[in-house]
């Protein structure tokens, strides 16, 4: 006798989306899809239609991070249902917009899946992001990238904690995935970063056309580090920062951090120690874009997900 | 070559955040002007944060370059509270520093700079005859453990030099990376605040009338830059910088070595004639610039021997 397995039997994902330049000076993500707008043959797969976009076009013609306010966080219920009126910054604006092109977020019209692309001044190498620990399909999805991608590695990044958690553009869509890969200086367009993204999007639509077409995909366990906690730099009474990612912990991100081990350094030379009573796993060590976000690394732990089996469902009756 | 005699360095510039997302410059500039409300100042130095607004915001510039505000004709147009706030700010601090090519200015001018390119240290003056200059750069070249040290030379004549540097009666850019703007990493930092005590260092000895001992130095005398391929309706880039020329600055690049990797795959080579010596590779700043890279030509300076001239 067999045990019989659960399969979750799962909606087609018709309607795909790649966003880049959310953040308007994140090359990578601006440059492949401007580059797809113009000749989309590369994203093209049976069985789906793949949109590319730019998010945050006034960011990326200035090439800045964002022009009023950060466009990643600005797709909280509040801001969404906020009455169009003169004077709303342009980011909330535009976040009205995308939940009305791409959601409205949390109904059954919202994109199927929104891929999100974003670099990092962190290295982080190639790294997928997931809001939830339930969403099976998602799971599938980054099991299935991160195989095809060896022996080159794919970190997993779950943000699901209910204070650090933030408010994504991607986050209208039914399954959202944030794509990070770094390191990578704002406003350059490294050529290795740029090639590594772009392939993780092309096996990312090659299991959407496969689990369209009908595949059933076994179930599977995916190693993720879990947010647990931001960690400020030392700042004097003014906010300035008086210390920095000390170097050895500078550029270990995914590395076990225990107490005892250096993390930041003075201005003036001396050494900060972690003092956490448990090894976490660093990562996001020294963004750029996180000092106005009083974040000098994230801490995560390391857990093991597991997915049912997914496949899509049939639309006859059985 | 005969021992040169020069004048004492009695009034000495330490710059930083002319661009005000470069860190290192900025943080150092912070700490320096801490310790010297402290009381702890060894040196006769004035510290200067170029570019107070952009370096609040953490941005390059607010409304135009700083760092392109320095020819004799942006300092002498005439400016209303209405210019470009860096063009009033450019005018400002040569009021403080120089005038440009006068008797008042100051004696060394150090500009701090980071890139996101692997350039190690650099100091970038516009002379390759500056022994004041080229000795700084023996010192550090001898003394520096944690980074390369290298002299570039912009062959550019005083009245279009364009830089902070050029205000002072010797000066240079101290440039280093990599590093990417909006991030201070700790190495970087600790090469530049190591960078710039051995310059002190350097200037107190020569105050005191000690003789430097000449010898060579090599200096890499800008040629040309390359900007990226683009597509000529749109303008847009098509190519990233070739996977084997990242993060080779310095590396002699010769005919036929690869520069570009188009985004439909092409590897695009190097056409020129004469194999040069590539730096800024892919500097974030320099997208706006049109410059990809730029390229030079390296050649051995002799520098002769120097010490103070003494007053008697």
């Amino acid at each position: 006798m067999s045990s019989r397995t659960i399969i979750s039997c799962l909606q087609e994902a018709k309607r795909v989306a790649i966003f880049g330049g959310t953040h308007g000076n994140e090359m990578s993500g601006i440059t492949l899809v401007n580059m797809w707008i113009q000749n989309s043959v590369e994203i093209e797969r049976d069985g789906l239609v793949s949109k590319p976009f730019i998010s945050n076009p006034r960011a990326v013609e200035k090439c800045t991070r964002y022009i009023d306010t950060d466009l990643n966080r600005a797709f909280t219920p509040e801001n969404l249902s906020a009455p169009d009126v003169e004077g709303l910054p342009y980011e909330i604006q535009r976040a009205k917009e995308i939940n009305r092109m791409f959601g409205p977020k949390g109904s059954s019209d919202a994109y199927d899946v929104i891929f999100d692309l974003h670099n990092t001044t962190s290295n982080m190498g190639s790294t997928l992001i997931l809001e939830s620990s339930t969403d099976f399909f998602n799971l599938q999805m980054v099991h299935y990238i991160k195989k095809a991608m060896a022996p080159h590695t794919c970190s997993v990044l779950l943000n699901e904690h209910p204070q650090l958690k933030y408010s994504t553009t991607r986050s209208v869509a039914k399954h959202p995935i944030g794509l990070e890969v770094g390191p990578q200086p704002q406003g350059v367009l490294r050529s290795n970063v740029f090639e590594s993204m772009r392939t993780i999007l092309k096996h990312a639509l090659d299991f959407l056309e496969l689990f369209n077409s009908g595949v059933e995909f076994p179930p599977c366990t995916v190693d993720v580090f879990r947010i647990q906690e931001r960690m400020d730099y030392p700042r004097d009474t003014n906010g300035n920062i008086t210390a920095m990612v000390h170097p050895h912990l500078q550029d270990c991100d995914w590395e076990p951090l225990n107490r005892g081990d250096p993390m930041f350094l003075t201005f003036d030379g001396r050494t900060i120690l972690y003092e956490g009573a448990n090894t976490v796993y660093p990562t996001f060590i020294n963004e750029a874009a996180y000092y106005e976000k009083q974040q000098a690394f994230v801490t995560t732990c390391r857990e093991i997900l597991a997915a049912n089996a997914i496949r899509k469902a049939s639309n006859v009756f059985s | 070559m005969e021992a040169v005699a020069l004048p004492e360095l009695s009034r000495v510039a330490v710059c930083g955040g002319t661009h005000g997302n470069e860190l290192s410059g900025v943080y150092l500039v912070r700490e320096r002007l801490k310790r010297r409300e402290d009381g702890t100042e060894p040196v006769s130095v004035v510290t200067v944060m170029s570019n107070p607004r952009a370096t609040q915001l953490c941005v390059r510039y607010i409304e135009t370059d700083l760092n392109r505000c320095f020819t004799r004709a942006a300092l002498s147009a005439p400016i209303s509270e209405t210019s470009p706030y860096e063009m009033i700010r450019s005018q400002e601090l040569n009021a403080l520093l120089g005038p440009k090519g006068s008797a008042q200015a100051v004696d060394l001018l150090c500009d701090l700079h980071n890139t996101t390119a692997n350039m190690g240290l650099c100091l970038i003056s516009y002379s390759d005859r500056d022994w004041i200059c080229l000795h700084i750069c023996k010192h550090l070249q001898r003394e520096m453990a944690s980074a390369p040290v290298r002299y570039v030379h912009f062959d550019i004549p005083l009245n279009e030099a364009y830089s902070l540097d050029s205000v002072g009666k010797h000066g240079f850019a101290m440039e280093i990376g990599p590093q990417p703007h909006g991030v201070v990493r700790s190495a970087i930092f600790s090469a530049m605040q190591e960078g710039v005590q051995l310059m002190l260092d350097w200037i107190c000895q020569f105050n005191s009338g000690t003789l430097f001992e000449g010898g060579s130095v090599d200096v890499y005398t800008m040629v040309k830059n390359v900007d990226y391929p683009r597509d000529p309706e749109t303008h847009t880039i098509t190519a990233a910088v070739h996977p084997h020329l990242q993060d080779r600055d310095f590396c002699l690049l010769h005919p036929g070595d690869p520069m570009f990797l188009s985004f439909s795959g092409e590897t695009l080579r190097y056409k020129g004639k004469e194999a040069l010596y590539p730096f800024f590779i892919n500097e974030g700043a320099y997208y706006e610039k049109g410059v990809a890279l730029s390229l030079a030509r390296k050649r051995r300076v002799e520098i002769p021997s120097v010490r103070s001239e003494t007053l008697r």
